[in-house]
């Protein structure tokens, strides 16, 4: 699923936090949006997602204008930084959230759910974890299971925000490359933010570079350092 | 009063003196008094004591107490909830007075909300005046209590739900967002079950404070045995005839029901501390 | 606030209208309820109720009870949160609940448990009237029962409020070379003042409004053993329903200015 982001722009009271942002992702590939905070990634990946609503410009899924569209139905998985989990639901219970809401008519049959929850754990290398709760779990293993959640409903594009912000380093690098490997199996498009530049070098096919709400350079990791089109760019590199 | 028991972690001084403190004025103040009360009722033996609390009028006041106390906790959960959910998640005029408010019956001395109460629902009263034509006596009877009660209890749900509720991040309702839950389903499904356990625990509080409730509830009950007396009246009524061991061993009863509930406050808050890290 | 996870605005009104519609029947009525039947005859006539011998007799042994019972337990409470917050032991979740106890226990039994003890059938009773001491039906008993009461509530202020503190800044004083008693007026007492003003004012207006507890133990001698809510009591059951809002307003008065004073601590 393609998508494209038209002449975004949304300010929070006074704060200008995107200004004209626009920007096209290819089907299936995995782009980094990249840059300090504040610079509008994570406002950005909301506005992706429709936690966000812009000012101004449109948002393309495929063919589909999805400005207005509310986040269930645009198709999309979200992972948030901090996880998320329902602490009072099993990992299980969890993972198949987003399947038992959906309205009777189109809900798949308990068998299905049950299924489709051991696929996704097997996918995420947490098979046999489904009992547990999250307060049982270490955080990268919580972030699997928010991954297997985002993935449930079979989105075509995945949104993270700064999934790895809060885990240590051995850890994120086992969860970075997981996540690339999930991303190719299942053709999904992924955008993912990040404020760590060697991170986001290492996993993405294309980075974004934002800066104070506008994208300064959208290109491979390798032409980036190649060329680099602004101080601000140089200066991230280092 | 140095104490036998090491201070593991720390280097500050006083320990023993203000443990000492504590243990001495906990035990004169409360732990021998309260053991009298069981010593005495079971001064004339077992079968006076089956006999004093096992009576068909006492047991006729338990059952108004605790049935009381237990619906008038259960009003309170849900308008506490209520009342908790727009104090936490709206911004509108008056917010704060309603806020300061809800501490009343905290503040208010039980006698003055019993004669307030009953004011208010006598058929005299501003409310009575509309409900005892209509069929819906309140004051006087089991109405009545139940009434005081849920005045009582009203801080309890929505001062333990409030700073729990207020915890619940918005990343957890986002999740359920994009996992395409309605605000319905997301209520029921997410927001609800991680408060449970405070509202479970403001119901205990609610319920151990309505069943123990005396000022509030003699002015407004009726106070008629086996139909409109509560267990503290009967306790009340036997010392006034001297039979201290019959009115020990009442509340012998009430209390073996409080430490009950405490236990359960206790298991409560290890249930909230377990599941939601 | 994210769209999507605002509720509709015709449901929140409801819901906020609900709030609100049921904090003024169930608190703001009987509020006014109080103030109204005080002031029904006028202005003078409340004056005269609450000046009246026996009335004064009650605002006096009232604040006298609690001049007694508050700083005695504001000085436990301070104890117990110290001992609590700045040191780990065996049994110290226990201490807690046994802290907490006479919250569970009805005032009626609280009061009970006095007369056990004290009263002329009681295990001391003997001993006290050779002695001619007199604990139950006079001031001792009084206060005994009040502090039974109000025992928890300056500690129960106090010691989420210290251990949230943690023992850093008690530690850094230690090291600065400041004394045990120095250390704690001139850093953990400042650290603690709002915390700890709120706590005695719960239990002033407790220990002053106290009922259950005190009626068993008082009494009722009225002009001697009847405090202020034991006077609106003794007045409501003569039928003078005047005279008993009129000292209950003062009551009232007294909760509402804790209410105020909670407010502004906030």
């Amino acid at each position: 699923m393609s998508i494209r982001v038209e002449h975004v722009s949304k300010s929070f009271s006074a704060y200008p936090a995107l200004g004209d942002v626009s920007l096209t992702m290819r089907d299936k590939e995995f782009v980094a949006l990249l840059g300090p905070s504040g610079s509008g990634k994570t406002t950005l990946l909301r506005i992706l997602a429709g936690l966000e609503v812009p000012e101004t410009g449109k948002v393309w899924f495929g063919k589909r204008d999805v400005t207005a569209d509310k986040p269930a139905s645009r198709g999309i998985g979200f992972v948030f930084q901090h996880y998320a989990l329902f602490g009072h639901m099993t990992v299980a219970e969890n993972i198949a959230f987003g399947l038992a809401v959906m309205k009777r008519a189109d809900r798949p049959s308990r068998d299905k759910i049950r299924k489709r929850v051991e696929e996704l754990l097997a996918l995420v290398q947490l098979a046999g974890l489904g009992a547990r709760y999250p307060s049982q779990l270490s955080g990268g293993q919580r972030q699997r299971v928010a991954l297997a959640r985002a993935l449930a409903r079979n989105p075509r594009i995945l949104l993270l925000d700064e999934p790895f912000g809060a885990l240590d380093a051995k850890v994120r690098r086992e969860l970075r490359d997981a996540l690339r490997q999930i991303h190719d199996e299942l053709g999904l498009t992924s955008i993912f933010v990040t404020h760590d530049q060697e991170e986001a070098f290492a996993l993405a096919d294309r980075v974004a570079l934002l800066n104070h709400g506008r994208v300064e350079q959208f290109a491979t990791p390798a032409e980036i350092e190649a060329e680099p089109v602004s101080d601000f760019v140089r200066s991230f590199l280092e | 009063m140095p104490s036998a028991i090491p201070s593991r972690s720390s280097p500050l001084p006083g320990f023993g003196l203000s443990l000492g403190i504590t243990i001495l004025w906990l035990s004169l103040i409360v732990l021998i008094p309260l053991s009298a009360v069981f010593v005495k009722s079971l001064s004339h033996g077992w079968g006076a004591f089956l006999a004093a609390a096992a009576s068909p009028r006492a047991l006729a006041a338990y059952k108004l107490s605790f049935g009381a106390a237990a619906l008038a906790a259960a009003v309170n959960c849900i308008f506490g909830l209520l009342v908790a959910w727009v104090l936490v998640r709206y911004r509108f005029a008056g917010r704060r007075l309603l806020g300061a408010l809800i501490d009343l019956p905290f503040a208010l001395p039980t006698a003055v909300a019993g004669i307030a109460l009953t004011a208010l629902y006598a058929d005299t009263g501003v409310i009575g005046r509309i409900l005892v034509p209509a069929g819906l006596p309140i004051a006087y009877g089991p109405a009545g209590v139940v009434m005081a009660l849920t005045f009582i209890g009203l801080p309890f749900v929505v001062r333990t739900v409030e700073p729990v509720l207020a915890q619940v991040s918005n990343e957890i309702e986002e999740a359920a967002l994009t996992l395409g839950a309605s605000r319905l389903q997301t209520f029921f499904r997410v927001i609800l079950p991680t408060i449970a356990p405070a509202l479970a625990t403001g119901f205990a509080l609610a319920f151990a404070r309505g069943a123990g409730e005396y000022g509030s509830v003699i002015f407004i009950a009726g106070n008629m045995p086996f139909k409109s007396e509560i267990a503290p009246l009967l306790i009340v009524t036997q010392l006034e005839e001297y039979n201290y061991a019959g009115a020990a061993a009442i509340a012998c009863v009430m209390l073996l029901i409080s430490f009950a509930v405490l236990f359960l406050l206790n298991i409560l808050q290890r249930w909230q501390e377990r599941r939601f890290a | 606030m994210t769209a999507g996870l605002r509720e509709p605005p015709l449901v929140k009104a409801l819901l906020i209208a609900g709030a609100v519609g049921y904090v003024a029947l169930m608190l703001l009525l009987p509020l006014g309820a109080v103030l109204d039947e005080a002031f029904k005859k006028g202005w003078q006539l409340w004056l005269a109720a609450v000046t009246e011998p026996d009335a004064r007799a009650s605002i006096k042994l009232t604040l006298l009870v609690a001049a007694i019972a508050v700083p005695l337990n504001t000085v436990f409470g301070v104890a117990a949160a110290w001992a609590i917050a700045k040191f780990d032991f065996r049994g110290k979740t226990s201490l807690v609940a046994l802290i907490e106890l006479p919250f569970s226990v009805s005032p009626v039994v609280s009061g009970l448990v006095f007369v056990l003890l004290f009263g002329a059938q009681g295990w001391f009773g003997p001993w006290l009237q050779d002695h001619d001491i007199g604990i139950i039906f006079a001031l001792p008993g009084l206060v005994l029962a009040t502090v039974f009461v109000t025992f928890p509530f300056v500690a129960r202020q106090l010691i989420p409020l210290m251990s949230a503190q943690g023992r850093t800044d008690e530690e850094a004083a230690l090291t600065l070379g400041a004394s045990g008693w120095q250390t704690f007026w001139r850093v953990t007492l400042p650290n603690i003042r709002f915390g700890l003003l709120y706590g005695v004012l719960l239990c002033n207006a407790r220990a002053m409004g106290e009922f259950g507890a005190v009626s068993v133990v008082s009494g009722h001698i009225r002009g001697e053993t009847n405090t202020m809510p034991l006077q609106v009591e003794a007045l409501y059951n003569d039928y003078d329903f005047v005279a008993a809002f009129a000292v209950a307003s003062l009551l009232t008065l007294l909760a509402v200015f804790t209410l105020a004073l909670k407010s502004a601590l906030e």
